[in-house]
């Protein structure tokens, strides 16, 4: 059933009767299979991709590279903690890189909010040693997903 | 004032214009129609082929190539057509690159045919191969495939159908419009029909590599068929590369040699670019090609399940982008059917009639759409399947 996964990875508003139909089995299965793999937590949400400059909102977003030190009995995984539960926070991962330990997303209205967050919350937590912000001038591509374009469907239609 | 009659080809004006010109022109006139009509993929070319063909071109790669096609090209289509469909062709004398498959399907044509021949099609199917078959002066003879025999062609048929004119046997199969495809056992039915005569063989494989549960066989690799044999393939369909207009032409060296007179004479050659997207393709492109199959049969199954579940009865395609379900217990004629559910439900299908008179009675689907188009067109279908039961 892990096709599933594949189908809604692409495309999270397919309705369990078309995947259903897409993989010859009974909806009842697909919806079954569904809600199972959401408490398993293996289907952890599904949200948009929006092309936010094509509308008036104001938005910034930047990665931030962060230097930390690991805590005893603890590693990487308390200080993450503390970080990812800002909500401006969008996306960590820690990293392997020998510059920087954790790489963060973060979404704000201006660049002022930002350097605000980095500022005022991430730089003082105590095992935080350094960071370095970079602002996100344009998005190109995101999630598989190209921004800017918009698909028509130019195909000669030809008797064939 | 001049008398264009008299100036044009009689034989080109006797070319009846498509029947279902008039529904298409109908179509293209309408705004916000769902559309199930075109006949081609709805991928763009993978980026790596098209890197390969920017890179050429960067490189001033913009001349002439030889008239058969590089040498380079011509040589991964040997490759490729040993590994994937275990026949064997010499790249230096038995293969022509060509504008598309319909070139390829053009020049074995009218190297093969003469006024009076006969040449034997299977209908229904793709467009081209009667109106050449008409400017060259020889005669068709179709044999309407069946529903009841999963409209393959079956070896009865064509015993009847050959007669001592019959110069060549087209073999359009994985088939557009109805999906059917030729197992290794069919194909063998029909080489021992064929075997001691004078005719050779045109097949049509530029669906080859899109067929689902079931691998392509060409019946070329049927033991006895290669001497007669001429393939016509291309890139359009596999490799999402329509636009490019590349295919080609491979059979015995006594054929080729005199086929590519005509190519040459009328083409000179492929066009350069696109023969070096090609090889790019034929070298790395097996995992696109994969992808897209995975992709269109995902669509196949969707569009099958989803017609028989507001009760249209559809033959399971086997092979290329379409499904071909039959209308005929609605009571309306094809054309009338895709009219109504064009002006009614704004949807687009293509009659059959489109692919040969015994198109009658059904329609065809392309499914060479997202599933959230083809999801949409359904809904429409299913609302004019209720009216009509009203």
């Amino acid at each position: 059933m892990e096709k599933i996964l594949q189908l809604l990875e692409e495309d999270a508003t397919l309705t369990p009767e078309q995947i259903a139909l897409m993989l010859s089995k009974e909806v009842g299965e697909i919806k079954d299979a569904i809600s199972k793999y959401e408490t398993d937590g293996v289907i952890l949400g599904y949200k948009t991709l929006i092309d936010w400059d094509k509308t008036s909102r104001e938005y910034v977003s930047a990665i931030i590279e962060v230097k930390v030190m690991p805590q005893r009995d603890k590693g990487f995984d308390h200080i993450a903690e503390k970080i990812y539960n800002y909500p401006e926070v969008k996306s960590l991962y820690l990293m392997s890189s020998g510059g920087f330990d954790l790489a963060l997303i973060i979404e704000g209205k201006t660049m002022r909010e930002v350097a605000y967050f980095v500022a005022q919350k991430l730089a003082p937590i105590d095992s935080v040693t350094a960071t370095a912000t970079h602002f996100v001038l344009r998005k190109y591509k995101d999630k598989g997903v190209i921004y800017g374009s918009c698909e028509v469907d130019e195909r000669g239609n030809l008797i064939i | 004032m001049i008398d264009y009659e008299k100036m044009l080809s009689k034989t080109v004006c006797d070319i009846k214009p498509s029947g279902i010109r008039r529904f298409f022109d109908m179509l293209s006139e309408m705004e916000d129609v769902i559309s199930l009509t075109v006949g081609q993929p709805d991928f763009v070319t993978p980026w790596h082929i098209r890197e390969a063909a920017i890179e050429s071109l960067e490189k001033g790669k913009t001349y002439y190539t030889s008239n058969a096609g590089t040498g380079e090209l011509r040589e991964e289509i040997a490759k490729y057509l040993k590994r994937r469909f275990q026949l064997e062709y010499c790249p230096k004398d038995e293969v022509i690159v060509t504008v598309g498959g319909s070139e390829a399907i053009d020049v074995a044509m009218r190297a093969i045919l003469e006024p009076g021949d006969e040449v034997i099609v299977p209908m229904p199917s793709f467009v081209c191969y009667g109106p050449i078959a008409q400017m060259l002066g020889a005669k068709v003879v179709n044999i309407d495939t069946k529903l009841e025999n999963k409209f393959k062609l079956t070896p009865e048929e064509l015993k009847n159908a050959i007669t001592p004119k019959t110069k060549m046997l087209v073999l359009p199969f994985p088939n557009n419009p109805t999906g059917a495809i030729l197992t290794k056992e069919e194909l063998e039915e029909i080489a021992k029909v064929l075997e001691g005569t004078n005719i050779a063989v045109l097949s049509d494989e530029i669906y080859g590599e899109l067929t689902y549960g079931k691998r392509h066989i060409s019946i070329a690799s049927i033991e006895g068929m290669r001497e007669r044999t001429i393939i016509a393939s291309g890139f359009s369909k596999a490799y999402a590369m329509t636009g490019w207009r590349l295919g080609y032409l491979c059979g015995p060296r006594e054929l080729i040699k005199e086929m590519l007179k005509i190519h040459q004479y009328a083409i000179m050659c492929a066009p350069t670019a696109s023969q070096f997207a090609a090889v790019e393709a034929m070298r790395n492109g097996d995992e696109d090609v994969e992808m897209m199959r995975n992709e269109y049969n995902r669509r196949r199954v969707f569009i099958l399940e989803g017609l028989r579940k507001i009760g249209i009865e559809c033959f399971e395609p086997e092979g290329a982008f379409y499904i071909y379900p039959n209308i005929a217990p609605f009571g309306l004629s094809s054309e009338e059917f895709a009219e109504k559910l064009l002006f009614e439900h704004k949807c687009a299908v293509v009659p059959g009639t489109a692919f040969g008179d015994c198109g009658e009675g059904f329609i065809r689907i392309s499914y060479a759409y997202s599933v959230k188009h083809l999801s949409q067109a359904l809904d429409k279908i299913k609302a004019f399947i209720e009216s009509l039961k009203k």
